[in-house]
């Protein structure tokens, strides 16, 4: 086998691994920590008997191990329980809330990527002069403020002082994309904010490592010109760090959706995460942080990946 | 732009001013000149030879024929003339015409200078493709011509690989072919053999040199070392901290120095040193060590034996992955051996470092060859010399005092450095207070791993001197370990030649320097520039009728 | 001290006057944390400087108050993420072999999971307490502390200086403080810097999202929940909160760089 597929085969099985221990993780979390979920459903006032008709039903009483692999199992099979507080199947609610995340990430990477990467490159054409100097003041103002904050600042200028676009984000599927857009506008920007800053710095770092390199000089000492020394030399260079950057910002702006949709009221999977974890709904909390993790541990796998296939030593091997 | 004068030379330099903006830390970045007003002259086809220590500005003075400053260096003043046309007053399009098609450059690391990720071919034949001097066929048709005249293995196929598929010397050829294939007029050499093995080096020497004869191109040639720069140049230049010591032809300056500068290089490492007979029990016995490295299925020593006897030194030589220095890790403890065993002062060393009694450990120090990473960059010199005193001696306050200035005295370096930091030595000095450190301990054996290598020639001289002089004080006896041959003559009383992780010749230094060689010994003697004229040639040919011999 | 750039200055100041705020807030706060002053949402008078949240208290008083507890918690938690992080961060570099592997697989682990995620799960069994809280930000980040601390460490330990007290017979403990630590120390405070920020920005995401430090205490994020219906009428109280977060965080930024500047210069110890 060619010795670069044995290492991304190595890499998928780590990522594997990595998952499954995230489950055992998530399901021991929420099961054996201290709190009693039966008595923080029902409340201080339960009476005896109905917390131990609550544990009954809720599978308290079965030992852990086989609990975890019985919902593990009704997990691989696309049966993801049924919520506590309303007795619904979590997998139907989850569908189209997953379907309006990922549509929301989805607009947010497409103007924050080039976007990062094309300040990251300006950033680093004019290094130390005033347009990175700007860039970097404005990136680290927006690394300093929370993500929500930065939602609230943009509904007073944007939304309610300027008029422009709305100021809560309720898509449905009766809309047009035009109409989805125009709804969903706002929190883009605060999402594409968010990333950007963070992107922006990492790819400037990933350039000005690459432009660094004695080969650089070499081409410039062939008289070639920047644009020119850019494109042949550093960009093929640096395609495998600007992934990984992209690839672990991505994987930020995942998170980063869980507040903005509460912000923004955005029927997503976020509020639907928060909403049950404020009502003590475990197996909805235990469903999504799972499928957060396995998100995140993809798009790091990824990452991962691409940096092994754009590796010339490990792609032509001795 | 000014008219071509007719019989004006290739390149003219006059008056460079050279700066450099500098970050100490602390303070405010300030402008500096590192290079004060140079004048030369170099004719087509003639080679120069640039030489000076670190510092003496001489890669920047290369670079400026290219009208390029690396990093935040700058040209600051003067005038550079190439083919009659000032280069510092060319617009950014001239000067890119310039470079890579009438002056091109071979840096010192091929490796890194390579664009890892596209394969050599196309690297070597770029700048003479988009040059406009050659079509694509033209210049690959050229490099195999080079790739073949430079003595790489299948020439036809080699520009096929990637870098990292060839060997070092082999690329630092390549590079040379990347620099000659656009037909230049000049190629800037910069230290184009330092990074490479001896053995190595002499081959890729007389390739460029064959090479610079047959295309008749003018080249720098840009070394810290003399006895390289005479096998290869018409003129010498000797620079030495941004200014010129002095100017001649390579035959005066080898054979007549006239500055006292250039006469200390020349007679650099000519220390005499004595042989000194052994004695009837060795200080240190190195038995039958076979030894790997955690992890690997492959073993750096094998059955390695050798003997040091007190008061004398032992020279450990070999190249690059000959084991050398894993056999000082060995003796130290640092990697337990698989077989083979280790006496000293006639008791059996324990192989594993923590099982080791405080007196072996104390008798045992180590100098290494980074003195700036073998101290730490937070405590002053008194702190680094007083440690070992307060910790095998207990030696406090007054008593411990006084002994570091005792050290410091012996070591040259005198009064007021007790409460310096590492960062505000120099080189040499960074090393002297290294030895302090081993000194304080009241060693009987010192492992000394490449302590000059990394010291600029006349430094290292002053370190090696110093090291005579404290065995004779002290009688300490030391374990040399070094590629440099020239230092092995200067110190060694006994000589073992190291290869694959196996000693391949061992005894008196005479009886090792001294023919019938075996192969790899002779190979090794006969790759050591001598600072004479046409050694080069004579080695050449020395191999070639030995070779038909056979 | 002359050597301080200016950026380091204004750094220093706001962080020292917001910690001050923190430190005595009820002798600089014009009225009681939880008291009810005025209208609903007055705007700003003489009376009320910043004028009155949604029930009528004084928003500057909630500010004062609330940074004081934003500021405490955060600052615990990055105690103990430190602590923690850096203690076994030197021990398992320090160590190596397994004792290394399981931590460091460990680590590895926890921060497959994204931070917030982690903690909301972790809360939805949790009682909110303010105890809870800290200790779990705190176990959280300590894990990115770890990281760094361990990566800084291995830098250091294969040092031939490290190797020299190797040989010369030196104990573990001498070699972790002694070698070790000096070296060790700029890097790790400048970090605390960005540890802090990233406490003070999770613990108001989670009070935000009612998950923090519960009503009626008041936090830098609780306020921005509390008022946030103020906003669709134009009313800027829950922005306050956002300038004061944006203020401290630049301000420990400007002072981290500024840590992280100066120690990269190699000159020993005066600097």
């Amino acid at each position: 086998m060619h010795p670069i597929l044995k290492l991304i085969a190595q890499r998928v099985a780590l990522g594997l691994m990595l998952l499954f221990a995230a489950s055992i993780l998530i399901f021991g979390g929420t099961m054996l920590l201290p709190g009693d979920v039966a008595q923080q459903i029902l409340g201080q006032s339960a009476t005896p008997e109905s917390l131990a008709n609550m544990r009954a039903e809720l599978g308290l009483n079965d030992p852990p191990v086989a609990r975890y692999f019985q919902w593990l199992g009704g997990f691989l099979q696309g049966d993801l329980g049924t919520a506590l507080t309303n007795g619904r199947d979590i997998a139907e609610s989850l569908g189209g809330r997953l379907k309006n995340t990922l549509f929301l990430a989805f607009w947010a990477a497409l103007i924050s990527v080039p976007l990062a990467i094309f300040l990251g490159l300006l950033a680093v054409r004019y290094k130390d002069r005033i347009p990175d100097k700007l860039i970097s003041a404005v990136t680290l103002t927006t690394i300093s403020i929370p993500e929500f904050m930065i939602g609230y600042v943009l509904i007073y200028w944007v939304s309610i002082q300027m008029g422009w676009f709305s100021s809560v984000a309720i898509i449905n599927d009766s809309m047009s994309l035009g109409q989805k857009l125009n709804a969903i506008a706002i929190p883009v920007m605060v999402l594409t904010l968010v990333v950007l800053a963070h992107m922006m710095r990492m790819t400037r770092a990933a350039i000005l490592n690459v432009m660094q390199s004695a080969y650089i000089e070499t081409a410039e000492l062939k008289g070639m010109g920047m644009l020119k020394i850019i494109a042949k030399h550093a960009f093929p260079n640096a395609i495998a760090p600007i992934v990984n950057v992209v690839m672990i910002n991505l994987a930020y702006l995942v998170v980063g959706v869980v507040v903005v949709e509460v912000v923004f009221a955005y029927p997503g999977m976020g509020q639907y995460l928060v909403d049950h974890v404020a009502k003590r709904d475990v197996p909805v909390v235990q469903a999504c942080g799972l499928i957060f993790a396995a998100v995140y541990i993809g798009l790091n796998l990824i990452a991962d990946i691409v940096s092994i296939l754009a590796n010339p030593r490990l792609r032509h091997p001795k | 732009m000014s008219e071509p004068l007719l019989k004006q030379p290739l390149l003219q330099v006059r008056g460079l001013k050279i700066g450099a903006t500098v970050y100490p830390p602390g303070e405010r970045p300030h402008a500096i000149e590192i290079v004060h007003g140079v004048d030369f002259d170099l004719e087509g086809g003639k080679v120069l030879g640039l030489i000076g220590e670190s510092g003496a500005g001489k890669s920047t003075i290369g670079l400026a024929a290219m009208a390029y400053g690396r990093g935040g260096v700058e040209i600051t003043g003067g005038e550079v003339h190439v083919n009659g046309r000032d280069i510092l007053q060319s617009g950014l399009r001239d000067v890119r015409k310039l470079r890579g098609g009438e002056v091109t450059y071979v840096s010192q690391s091929a490796a890194a200078s390579f664009n890892p990720a596209k394969k050599i071919m196309e690297q070597v034949t770029e700048a003479a493709i988009f040059q406009g001097k050659f079509s694509k066929k033209e210049a690959e048709a050229r490099a195999v011509a080079l790739f073949d005249k430079l003595g790489l293995p299948d020439p036809e196929n080699i520009g096929e690989r990637y870098p990292h598929q060839v060997s070092g010397g082999q690329l630092q050829r390549c590079m040379t072919a990347l620099a000659l294939c656009p037909e230049p007029d000049l190629v800037v050499f910069d230290e184009p053999t330092t990074a490479l093995d001896v053995t190595t080096q002499i081959d890729v020497l007389a390739a460029i040199k064959e090479a610079i004869r047959d295309t008749g191109v003018a080249a720098l040639y840009i070394t810290h070392d003399l006895a390289v720069v005479a096998q290869v140049s018409d003129h010498i230049m000797v620079l030495q901290q941004g200014a010129m010591v002095e100017y001649g032809t390579t035959d005066q300056i080898i054979n007549n120095p006239q500055e006292e500068y250039t006469q200390a290089l020349v007679s650099v490492r000519s220390i005499a040193h004595e042989e000194k007979t052994p004695t009837d029990t060795p200080l240190l016995r190195v038995e039958n060590i076979t030894a790997r490295y955690r992890g690997t299925d492959f073993d750096v020593l094998k059955d390695v034996s050798v003997d040091l006897h007190p008061g004398q030194t032992l020279a450990i030589v070999g190249e690059s992955g000959s084991g050398k220095s894993t056999l000082a890790r060995v003796i130290t403890g640092l990697l337990p051996p698989s077989q083979g065993s280790i006496t000293f002062d006639g008791r059996t060393l324990s192989p594993d470092l923590p099982t080791r009694s405080p007196e072996d450990l104390r008798e045992l120090q180590m100098i290494y060859q980074m003195a700036d990473t073998a101290m730490n960059p937070r405590q002053t010199v008194g702190t680094i010399i007083g440690r070992p005193l307060e910790f095998y001696f207990g030696l406090k306050g007054k008593a411990k005092q006084t002994r570091i200035q005792e050290l410091l005295d012996e070591i040259e370096l005198g009064d007021g450095f007790q409460d310096r930091y590492p960062a505000e030595l120099s080189g040499g000095q960074k090393q002297r207070v290294c030895i302090a450190r081993a000194l304080a301990a009241k060693p009987k054996l010192i492992i000394c791993d490449e302590v000059t290598s990394a010291l600029d020639p006349l430094v290292a001289d002053g370190i090696l001197k110093l090291l005579l002089k404290l065995q004779k004080i002290e009688d300490v006896s030391y374990l040399f370990i070094t590629h440099d041959l020239a230092t092995v003559k200067a110190i060694a009383d006994s000589i073992a030649v190291m290869l694959q992780g196996k000693v391949v010749r061992y005894g008196p230094k005479s009886q090792v320097l001294a023919p019938p060689f075996d192969d790899y010994t002779d190979l090794l003697l006969s790759s050591v520039p001598e600072m004479k004229l046409g050694w080069l040639e004579e080695v050449l040919a020395h191999r070639k009728m030995e070779s038909a011999g056979n | 001290m002359k050597n301080i750039p200016i950026s380091a200055l204004i750094g220093l100041f706001f962080t020292g006057l917001y910690f001050l705020m923190a430190l005595f807030a009820p002798l600089i706060a014009p009225y009681g944390m939880a008291e009810v002053v005025g209208d609903v949402w007055e705007p700003s008078s003489s009376q009320f400087l910043l004028g009155t949240d949604s029930i009528g208290r004084d928003l500057l008083t909630r500010l004062i108050y609330g940074g004081r507890t934003t500021i405490f918690i955060a600052t615990m938690a990055t105690i103990l993420s430190f602590t923690l992080g850096s203690v076994l961060g030197f021990f398992a570099a320090v160590s190596g072999g397994w004792v290394d592997q399981a931590i460091s697989r460990f680590v590895d682990l926890i921060m497959s999971i994204p931070s917030l995620i982690f903690a909301l799960v972790v809360l939805s069994v949790m009682p909110t307490t303010t105890f809870i809280l800290i200790l779990l930000m705190g176990l959280l980040d300590s894990t990115r502390v770890f990281r760094l601390a361990r990566a800084v460490a291995v830098d250091i330990t294969v040092m031939d200086y490290v190797e020299a007290a190797r040989l010369r017979g030196e104990k573990t403990a001498w070699i972790i403080f002694r070698e070790i630590l000096p070296n060790a120390l700029s890097p790790l405070i400048a970090e605390m810097g960005l540890r802090f920020i990233f406490a003070v920005l999770f613990i108001s995401t989670l009070s935000f999202l009612g998950l923090g430090v519960q009503p009626p205490l008041a936090d830098w994020g609780g306020i921005v929940k509390e008022n946030k219906e103020g906003i669709n009428y134009g009313i800027q109280a829950a922005l306050y909160p956002a300038y004061a977060i944006a203020t401290l965080c630049i301000s420990i930024n400007l002072v981290a760089d500024w840590i992280l500047n100066r120690t990269t210069s190699l000159k020993g110890g005066r600097g």
